[in-house]
């Protein structure tokens, strides 16, 4: 009961937090959604880092170690790759989006384009990613109160419970409420994930070395990339794509427009690399409950972490380790339902149903788009049985897509042009619904291709239709009197 | 040019890289082979990103207004 009282506690304090969080502003809707455009480069951190370390990395991350072993290594590897890529990227859109006053994702290519149809297009790609990566936080807040109440709460209804409370923080509080819980939950993820990854391999294996001989003797080959399947052609495929994607959500890309000033980015590229190195701890727990609470397939690999906890420490502890992973669900949960919720409002209806619509009356709209979103979340995590990393993979094959015309529109000189922008991405999403409905792969749909061709990320294969059919039309549908040349996609 | 080109090392260390070092031995620092190999290159981004800030001239001319006000 008391691992109970101590997840109750610290739900009711990110609560507490976030409605705190208003006080002293009054929310415009640009209050509401990028914090003023008022943030320094702590806050923008911790935003851009918040997302890093949601409930996918504490129980995707583990659980994917434990059920796949070597393929986890590409979570680490393509954030620092974005990071980097984000030193030159970040700069332009933000000076953009303040010269303009963007308050959203849609907004930029609406604005870069000139075409509110390619806006609109952008927001529904965008709601259509987020909402399987909202699904895997509630998954995950589902997964943490149930174990952690031994039973006494059904999953189903600790989905509904953390459905409840983050969709109340967002209504009252919007992005600002997310900033100070992140500073909380950063500090005890850090703290619970570096003690559990150092803990629990010398308190099983005695140290790091005995624990992945050991692994590596019990299963071989599990510890490096396999020759077929997630091998190596797949992780740099995969890494890749993440890195395009990374900020290609709208929640991050909304979170670009919190900054103060853009120097916070560059600075945040040398850093941020460092800060994903806890999720080699994160790894070290997963690897750790292979060979000690062995047996779990399926979706249920993504209880792994807990499974160990559970069978490890006091009733207390594992209560202080739910707590980190309730947080670690509901503050990037908060974050999506915002974006998912100002997305609809600004984009879908302001952008296509009702063009004059007010300021006052989008935030009106979104604030009651809040609950709404939150229950169609509900409704998949209660049906869906993805793994938690299938369903964040999936969403980034999905706001990956985005990037060809959003790197296009930084050009000095843009020869794209938005019939082009807008044929690509539905292309690329098409050829990702597609592919993942009816579970196709490259090698399936390529059987020609030589057999380490065969395992490239499917992702891939949808944003090289989406580069060539970007191009073509762009080519095509040129202004009269333009230069003879051709569009470049890239 | 010379700061794009440093930072295309991680690129080519990590996509192209772990092709070559994909094994377990000899571990390295505990970690296995190729998890080390990724570990290293993140920790050298880091490096070298601070590196690319300090050399990047665009940095320099608001350095002069480089205090930071509290959120």
């Amino acid at each position: 009961m008391s691992a109970l009282v101590i997840i109750a506690a610290v739900t009711l304090g990110a609560l507490f937090l976030g409605v705190c969080a208003r006080r002293g502003h009054d929310m415009s809707l640009e209050q509401w959604s990028v914090g003023g455009r008022s943030f320094g480069t702590a806050f923008v951190f911790l935003l851009m880092a918040g997302e890093i370390y949601t409930t996918f990395t504490f129980l995707g991350g583990s659980g994917f170690a434990y059920g796949k072993g070597a393929p986890v290594y590409y979570i680490l590897a393509y954030g620092t790759l974005a990071y980097i890529i984000s030193y030159w990227m970040l700069p332009p859109i933000w000076r953009y989006a303040k010269t303009h006053r963007l308050v959203s994702q849609p907004h930029f290519f609406t604005r870069k384009y000139d075409s509110p149809a390619l806006g609109t297009l952008v927001a529904l790609v965008g709601v259509a990613a987020l909402i399987p990566y909202l699904v895997l936080q509630l998954k995950g807040l589902g997964i943490i109160v149930a174990t952690v109440s031994y039973g006494a709460i059904s999953s189903t209804a600790a989905v509904w419970i953390g459905a409840c409370v983050v969709t109340a923080y967002v209504t009252v509080s919007g992005v600002r409420g997310s900033a100070w819980n992140s500073v909380a939950k950063d500090l005890l993820i850090l703290a619970i994930v570096l003690f559990l990854g150092i803990y629990l391999p010398l308190h099983y294996y005695g140290g790091f070395s005995d624990m992945f001989r050991a692994i590596d003797a019990a299963r071989p080959g599990f510890l490096s990339f396999p020759a077929r399947g997630s091998s190596v052609v797949w992780f740099q495929s995969t890494v890749l794509l993440a890195a395009l994607g990374f900020f290609m959500w709208p929640h991050t890309f909304g979170s670009i427009y919190t900054a103060k000033d853009e120097r916070i980015f560059r600075r945040n590229a040398a850093v941020l690399p460092l800060y994903q190195l806890i999720l080699l701890f994160v790894f070290f727990v997963g690897f750790a409950a292979t060979l000690r609470v062995p047996g779990l397939t399926g979706a249920d690999i993504d209880l792994s972490l807990f499974r160990l906890s559970l069978q490890t420490f006091d009733p207390w502890f594992v209560g202080v380790i739910g707590a980190a992973g309730i947080l670690t669900a509901l503050v990037p949960g908060s974050m999506i339902l915002t974006s998912a919720s100002t997305l609809l409002a600004n984009d879908v209806y302001r952008g296509m149903v009702n063009r004059g619509a007010s300021d006052a009356t989008v935030a009106t709209i979104a604030r009651v788009l809040v609950p709404i979103v939150a229950l169609v979340a509900v409704g998949f995590t209660l049906h869906g049985g993805a793994t938690i990393v299938a369903l964040l993979l999936m969403g980034y094959n999905f706001v990956t897509q985005l990037f060809p015309a959003m790197i296009c529109s930084l050009r000095p000189h843009n020869r794209a042009t938005r019939q082009g922008a807008f044929c690509g991405i539905v292309a690329g999403v098409a050829v990702v619904a597609l592919t993942t409905l009816l579970h196709w792969s490259v090698g399936q749909l390529m059987p020609f291709l030589p057999d380490a061709l065969k395992d490239v990320n499917i992702g891939i294969l949808a944003l090289v239709v989406n580069v060539i059919v970007f191009a073509i039309v762009s080519a095509v549908t040129q202004p009269r009197g333009a230069e003879q040349t051709h569009a470049s996609a890239h | 040019m010379l700061l794009r080109v440093l930072a295309a090392l991680p690129f080519i260390g990590i996509l192209v890289g772990v092709a070559f070092v994909n094994r377990v031995e000899p571990l390295v620092l505990g970690m296995p082979f190729v998890l080390a190999w990724i570990v290293m290159w993140v920790v050298l981004s880091a490096i070298i990103m601070a590196v690319v800030y300090r050399l990047d001239p665009s940095n320099r001319q608001l350095a002069a207004d480089a205090e930071e006000v509290r959120p």
